[in-house]
């Protein structure tokens, strides 16, 4: 999937995290990460940050994340979004095991 | 059924803590235009990987018409919830259309046709009036439900404490569900702060014979359980009957009474149909312990 603009998604509230992504000239995924658990889980978090593109074909990308205590779902659901929204496709795969 | 949106986290991580009977994860009225994909995705990912325990999970999709109702299908079926719901159910080919989707996806899934059930949410005039052809729609139709809040404004009212307004859309409901033999769910009470207005809802719509109540607060589920939980009075009443029914079958009695009061087949079925929501609420191993 191709980064054409700045995709966001998520909120600032409890539970939940907001996730930007946009494109970089950089070869990696570079994630630019707030959290208040982050000494505990910052590790596990930019994990699931970058597992989640790389499985949507995503290799390069800025990421900024602030997190509020959302859970490795929420994670995921949040950055599947916002690299949808950066990649400018509405027509989302689910993949047929789950993915 | 507890309604949690589907765009709130929080709320879809701490839903299954409340005791609702149902969960239901709202992707139409509850979530903005501009987030629909955002929910789909998180509800997607609760669903495939949080677990809900024996919680009956539905989720409730935006109309096909909308143009959102087929990409929510394509991903809340592969999810495997319990039931999707059907909002504004106008038609029973509302309800089929959906079915031939649903069927679509689940072959390309790889999910054994059928398993995804169906509910329909009854919420304008012709709705109302086309009852009976939705109740009989399909066979994955598990349920029907009024949605008061639409109905009223198509019927140019409001709600009343009273709910005269809606006296009509509840027995065409009703009786729609009970003749095909599926659930009747009664609409939401939207007052949180009024609990007495609650219980006089929920009292009557029990009377009147819906299985259960949708609510928008956690706080409305404890109120509402307890007027659905049967008292020991009546559980009581229940065993003696159903102890009369055993005994008059060992003796191979045709006659059965109880206190002098012969029981028919009615009052066998209510009698069931207690101990049965007595045992599904804990009441009645309660009592046995």
């Amino acid at each position: 999937m191709e980064l054409k603009k700045v995709g966001t998604s998520g909120t600032l509230e409890s539970s939940d995290i907001m996730v930007t992504i946009k494109g970089t000239d950089k070869q990696k995924i570079d994630i630019n990460l707030t959290s208040s658990v982050e000494k505990q889980f910052g590790e596990e978090i930019r994990s699931v940050i970058s597992d989640t593109l790389k499985k949507l074909g995503i290799c390069a990308a800025e990421v900024i994340a602030v997190d509020k205590g959302a859970l490795n779902c929420t994670i995921r659901a949040r950055v599947k979004a916002a690299a949808y929204r950066a990649c400018e496709i509405t027509d989302f795969s689910w993949g047929d095991n789950n993915e | 059924m507890l309604f949690v949106p589907g765009n709130n986290p929080g709320m879809i991580q701490d839903a299954y803590i409340y005791g609702s009977d149902s969960i239901m994860f709202d992707l139409e009225d509850s979530v903005s235009v501009g987030e629909k994909d955002s929910a789909r995705c998180l509800v997607y990912e609760a669903l495939t990987n949080l677990d809900y325990g024996t919680k009956e999970t539905v989720v409730r999709i935006n109309s096909l018409e909308s143009g959102l109702g087929i990409s929510d299908l394509e991903a809340i079926v592969r999810a495997r919830p319990n039931v999707i719901r059907l909002p504004k159910t106008e038609f029973a080919a509302d309800v089929t259309d959906c079915e031939k989707e649903i069927e679509r996806i689940e072959k390309k899934a790889g999910i054994a046709v059928g398993t995804t059930k169906m509910m329909a949410a009854i919420e304008s005039a012709i709705g109302v009036l086309n009852a009976k052809e939705i109740a009989f729609s399909s066979k994955r139709l598990i349920g029907i439900a009024l949605g008061a809040e639409d109905y009223v404004t198509n019927l140019k009212t409001n709600r009343s404490p009273e709910g005269t307004e809606l006296m009509f859309a509840r027995s065409m409901i009703l009786h729609a569900a009970r003749a095909a033999g599926i659930a009747a769910i009664d609409t939401v009470y939207s007052d949180v702060n009024n609990e007495e207005g609650l219980i006089a809802e929920a009292t009557l719509i029990k009377h009147l014979g819906f299985d259960g109540k949708s609510v928008i607060n956690p706080r409305q589920i404890a109120p509402i359980h307890k007027i659905f939980t049967p008292t020991e009075k009546d559980i009581k009443k229940s065993m003696a009957i159903m102890e009369a029914i055993a005994e008059a079958n060992r003796k191979g009695s045709g006659v059965i009474a109880l206190n002098g009061k012969m029981i028919d087949k009615p009052i066998v079925e209510r009698a069931k149909w207690v101990l049965k929501l007595a045992r599904v609420s804990g009441v009645l191993k309660d009592m046995e312990e």
